[in-house]
């Protein structure tokens, strides 16, 4: 069993970050570029951390597979960043951010890192501006709000409708600055695959340069993970089709424990699935939800008209009924099983019958076509270049998809995994956004972790470490991790197979999805890890990689991605499995309110909402690699919570 | 519908390279053409032939990874859009589709379709930013920005790096990118004290990639998915001219720790 | 020194020199037009504004050393810039890329190179007065009289003969057609290079392009045209014609100059 000792400093939960950072080790100067560090990504986390460590002045290595660091994936973000400015003088603060984020989550994430998060949230913005990013601006200069799913303040900051991009540039552009002046050194093209840990402690990585197939070791005093989230298992997702799990999947064979990992976020706007040769899913943003009305007929037999032709009355705006004090801004989670709920009723539009209506009608005649161009106008553009069809005419037809998780590695306070040395920051870490990430909280987090948090808090581990006495490549640790790696590769290219990889990543995605996706049962998800499996039995037997080990090779590259998708998705059912109950993301069929309950004869919840049992669930399951073949460990780290009432998350 | 593919073949930039000839199965016009290849992809595979590599990563238009020559343009038929973002029903069935690299001295090739688009990363070290340490921001909304020169900066900032700039040039200039990235930050009150500094050290390390010049032809424009304007460019000439005639800044004189 | 240098090492640099050199030619072409215009006025006007060029040697000396180093320059910039253009691209495409750009500003080495060597054909045509080389004869032996007694060089009858001749007034025209294609693109683009423009301005600087080119190619044209037609000084012509001898009579002589040196 892992130790997991979660390091929540004491003292009142609004200054347990300003006691920490005292309390918390430093490095002298003159002997902080003894330490080296290496970061493994760089997206908003990845490069905001590597650039402030280097500032700090630590010899920092920076590794992604991208042929540059700023095509990370966070670059897609498109709605924008919260923060508890409260420039709009609408009540906003730091406690409610806070408040916000923890109900967002579903009362499932921790307390103080989620308070903590509210509060260097201003700072980022504040970093972000003097960067250069060019955040929306009103007339007067000043900074513009808008607000963004589920919030009842305008408190997102965004840049049109490319947040994620610009605040990664700015984050790159602080990354080339000191890659400029030597304090990071950037490998790029170069893939994490092991994590070193020497004597339990997390000291290097193994990599392949993907355009040479090079196999290389590093060491380091520190390891930083910030390789995003896993959605991919999915494989249709509003993920990049090279976001990967490659990279925390082995360091949780090595070690370090995973939480969580049923939390995965279903995304109520993107394009419906329009054939079997899709390989990725595209998001609308969020933010059209602000003015787009979300509805399906009332009739299944109008489901296959044509949507002018269907009667005002004809129409159930679902969001707007079932929630009606949030509408159509009701909280991801929840707008996305609504609409699974109108089109497993058979009211679902478009060819496929999974897909339902968001209507700019209204919003045009309100505010003028101009008005929602210049809003839109870039999104529509989108939607047209992709559906072929008009949304200023027409509705657009939408549809949930997988798009990010909360779940990740397990951190402690210091974001450090059960491992000492290996940091985990970003998506690819589990412990803000609990069982729902609200909109616009992606950014902010992954921000804060690399700008404020990881570089304030890495000094309490490497003040434990003596930088003469790292491991040097030629340990035996080192040896072994390569061994490994080497393996697998020979493994995969020796495989006399005749499917490719990109084949089991199809058969798997619809596996996960169909058994672990928007609503979860006890036989579905057993069904679910019974049929992964064999799945992987038969990727083992099977599959065929063409090429060679030494050249850039995209077939073998994916093979490896899709081994681990394998595994970790048999890990996500497993966590679905034993969470017996609904919160956030992770519904439970079998843990619903029904009409017989007080909540919903109060008014409180629908039928049909989450229902979740903090008497015996109010813990992060954290699990550990067991070894091959053997069932996982469940860790349970108790959420303990000081300030907030776990209550019944109402968005009535 | 079925296209006929013509495709640069090459194992790695040492070896030779040249077309070949693929037919597509059976395709739906709804498809991206990443999609399409993805199926040819799938189709060589199985036939134990390598498939063919190209880049490509969000699929979304906004990562850049994606590049392409096809029918002789970057990213394809359609204005303002990436490869990644081209749809099969811009081609008509039976279609010879002759798909190519980006070609320039400064991106080489690594395989088939995929080049190696370091340059430009190099080109942003060289000056791409503005120095602000973290933790040293002053309040946001103390820095005010006129709102047009928010948006203008956010015109240029628009830049996915995607070099489809460079491939269109007949010169393969990169231009247009280094002026997207001179204008966003020279726009913004916050990158005015490096400003000069800054074109003068992007526009260099940019000729020492191996770029061409600017002739002022207008391709970069045209086929940039996020249709960023040749003004930039003449906005970056003009500040490179004050920053020469600036000149070096005056050497400090020494002057011992306190 | 240094700032000179490092503009010439840049690519922009080189734009800059190319654009300013552009710019400058331009208005020589522009002045040497208003002054060719003169043509259709009386023989006494262009040739008492001859007399007066001729008459200031020094002026007229660096004047002409001025622009000769002008295109010298603007001809080794553009050349080195090609050089390093052709360079950043090896490897061609099959299907060479074309759309969005206009295809004036694809040939400017082209129409330049053709602008050279009319240049080179039009000094020697009316500067150096090389015989042979105009259809007609020897033009040093024109000869007029001024208002004020003045014996001077005729140059009214000399244009007027020199474009009596259809192959000379082709090639005019020709390379007349190719300077208004370079001026075309070129002239809009100096703005661009020296950094004058902005969304507003630029449609504006496209039409200044057009409308100065195509004006200079009609002034331009006019005058052969109008020669050749018999239009202008027909008659003056016919007068003079005698006073030529023949080129081929006058290169015996030219061979003995040579001697005597």
């Amino acid at each position: 069993m892992a130790t997991l000792n979660s390091n929540i400093p004491a003292g009142p939960l609004a200054q347990k970050w300003e006691h920490h950072k005292f309390s918390t080790k430093l490095i002298n100067p003159a002997n902080k570029r003894k330490y080296k560090i290496i970061v493994v990504g760089a997206g908003l986390a990845g490069s905001s951390a590597a650039a402030t460590l280097a500032e700090l002045g630590y010899e920092v290595h920076n590794f992604v597979f991208h042929d540059s660091p700023r095509r990370a994936h966070s670059v897609a973000a498109q709605g924008g960043i919260n923060a508890a400015k409260n420039y709009q003088n609408d009540g906003d603060s730091v406690h409610r951010l806070f408040y916000d984020t923890i109900k967002g989550g579903d009362f499932r994430a921790r307390e103080a890192n989620v308070h903590r998060l509210a509060e260097v949230s201003v700072n980022i913005i504040d970093q972000c501006a003097a960067q250069g990013v060019p955040f929306a601006r009103e007339y007067g200069g000043l900074l513009d709000n808008r607000s963004f799913g589920g919030a009842q303040v305008s408190r997102t900051f965004y840049a049109r409708g490319q947040t994620g991009q610009q605040l990664l540039l700015g984050a790159y552009s602080a990354l080339c600055r000191n890659i400029a002046n030597g304090g990071v050194k950037s490998h790029t093209h170069a893939e994490m695959l092991d994590l070193v840990v020497v004597d339990g402690h997390a000291k290097g990585i193994i990599v392949r340069n993907l355009q040479t197939g090079e196999i290389t070791r590093h060491n380091a005093d520190a390891v930083v993970l910030a390789t995003g989230g896993y959605g991919n298992a999915y494989n249709l997702s509003t993920y990049a089709r090279g976001s990967n799990a490659t990279a925390i999947w082995r360091a949780y064979k090595r070690g370090a424990c995973f939480g969580n990992p049923c939390y995965t976020q279903i995304h109520p706007t993107c394009i419906p699935v329009s054939g079997d040769y899709q390989s990725k899913l595209t998001l609308m943003s969020e933010s059209l939800r602000n003015d787009g009305r979300v509805w399906v007929p009332k009739k299944k037999d109008d489901c296959k008209r044509n949507p002018a032709d269907i009667a005002e009355s004809d129409r159930d705006y679902y969001l707007e009924r079932m929630y009606p004090a949030f509408g159509n801004l009701a909280p991801r989670d929840i707008a996305s099983r609504a609409a699974k709920v109108v089109c497993d009723e058979g009211r679902g539009i478009g060819e496929t019958g999974l897909g339902v209506y968001l209507d700019f009608a209204d919003a045009i005649k309100r505010l003028g076509e101009g008005k929602v161009r210049e809003r839109y106008g870039n999104l529509f553009a989108m939607y047209h270049e992709i559906t072929n069809e008009d949304a200023y005419q027409t509705p657009m037809r939408i549809y949930p998809a997988m798009h990010y998780t909360m779940g990740g590695l397990w951190v402690d306070y210091n974001l450090m995994s059960n491992l000492p040395g290996l940091f985990v920051l970003g998506e690819a870490n589990f412990s803000d956004h609990g069982a729902n990430r609200l909109g616009a909280s992606a950014l902010m987090q992954g921000l804060a972790d690399g700008y404020f948090v990881l570089p304030a808090t890495i000094s309490g581990y490497l003040a434990t470490q003596k930088p003469d006495k790292r491991p040097a490549t030629d340990n035996a640790a080192f040896k072994q991790a390569e061994e490994s790696v080497q393996t697998i590769t020979k493994r995969l290219l020796n495989n006399k197979g005749s499917r490719t990889p990109a084949s089991f990543h199809k058969a798997l995605g619809k596996l996960i999805w169909e058994h672990c996706g928007m609503a979860r049962t006890k036989a579905g998800l057993e069904r679910g890890i019974k049929l992964i499996g064999e799945l992987r039995e038969q990727y083992w037997k099977h599959v065929k990689v063409a090429g060679e080990a030494g050249e850039w090779n995209q077939s073998l590259e994916n093979a490896g991605r899709v081994a681990d998708f394998m595994e970790l998705g048999e890990l996500l059912c497993r966590d679905a499995l034993h969470r017996e109950e609904s919160c956030g993301g992770h519904f439970r069929e079998e843990y619903q309110y029904t009409k017989n309950d007080a909540e919903v004869q109060q008014g409180l919840v629908n039928p049909g909402d989450v229902k979740r049992r903090d008497d015996v669930f109010a813990y992060v399951a954290a699990w550990e690699y067991a070894g091959e073949g053997k069932a996982p460990v469940l860790n349970k780290e108790p959420l303990v919570y000081e300030e907030v009432k776990m209550s019944t998350r109402s968005y009535k | 519908m079925k296209v006929t593919l013509k495709v640069w073949r090459q194992k790695s930039r040492n070896t030779p390279g040249e077309f070949k000839t693929y037919e597509s199965p059976a395709l739906n016009p709804n498809m991206s053409f990443l999609e399409m290849l993805d199926v040819v992809n799938e189709e060589l595979a199985n036939r134990g032939e390598e498939p063919i590599a190209f880049d490509h990563d969000c699929r979304e238009g906004i990562c850049g990874t994606c590049s392409l020559v096809i029918d002789g343009k970057p990213h394809g038929p359609h204005q303002g859009v990436a490869t990644c973002q081209t749809y099969m029903r811009s081609f008509k069935n039976g279609d010879e589709i002759v798909v190519e690299p980006f070609r320039a001295r400064a991106f080489p090739l690594v395989k088939d379709l995929v080049v190696d688009r370091k340059a430009l990363d190099r080109i942003q070290h060289a000056g791409g930013f503005i120095s602000v340490r973290t933790g040293s921001a002053p309040d946001a909304n103390n820095i005010l920005v006129p709102k047009e020169n928010a948006d203008l900066a956010m015109d240029a900032a628009q830049c996915i790096g995607c070099g489809a700039c460079v491939a269109a040039c007949k010169n393969a200039s990169a231009m247009l990118f280094v002026a997207a990235k001179v204008s966003h930050l020279g726009l913004l009150p916050q990158g005015q004290p490096e400003r000069h500094r800054r074109v003068k050290a992007m526009v260099d390390q940019m000729d020492a990639e191996g770029f061409g010049g600017c002739t002022v032809t207008g391709s970069c424009e045209a086929v940039c998915p996020k249709e960023i304007s040749l003004d930039f460019i003449a906005r970056m000439n003009r500040d490179y001219a004050a920053a020469l005639i600036r000149g070096e800044p005056k050497p400090i004189a020494g002057s011992g720790a306190g | 020194m240094s700032s000179i240098s490092s503009l010439y090492k840049s690519s922009l640099g080189q734009k800059y020199v190319m654009a300013a050199s552009g710019t400058l030619l331009f208005l020589f072409v522009v002045g040497h037009l208003v002054g060719n215009l003169q043509v259709f006025g009386s023989p006494e006007l262009i040739n008492t504004y001859a007399h007066f060029l001729k008459s200031k040697p020094l002026l007229l000396w660096g004047v002409r050393l001025g622009l000769l180093a002008l295109v010298a320059l603007h001809v080794i910039t553009a050349v080195q810039l090609s050089l390093a253009n052709k360079a950043a691209r090896p490897v061609e495409y099959a299907k060479p890329p074309t759309y969005g750009s206009a295809w004036q500003s694809r040939y400017m080495l082209g129409t330049g190179s053709v602008i050279a060597a009319f240049v080179v054909y039009h000094l020697a045509h009316f500067t150096a007065l090389l015989p042979g080389i105009n259809g007609v004869g020897d033009f040093r032996t024109l000869e007029a009289t001024l208002p004020g007694g003045e014996k001077t060089h005729d140059v009214y009858a000399m244009i007027v003969l020199g474009f009596q001749v259809w192959w000379v007034t082709l090639f005019y025209l020709v390379a007349q057609a190719v300077l208004f294609i370079h001026l075309g693109h070129g002239l809009a683009s100096m703005f661009q290079s020296l950094g004058f423009r902005n969304h507003i301005w630029w449609p504006r600087i496209q039409l200044f392009a057009k409308v100065a080119s195509i004006a200079i190619f009609i002034g331009y044209a006019l005058i052969p045209v109008s020669i050749y037609l018999r239009v202008v000084g027909a008659d003056y012509a016919e007068t003079k014609r005698f006073e030529l001898k023949p080129a081929a009579l006058v290169e015996p002589a030219a061979a003995t100059g040579k001697e005597a040196k």
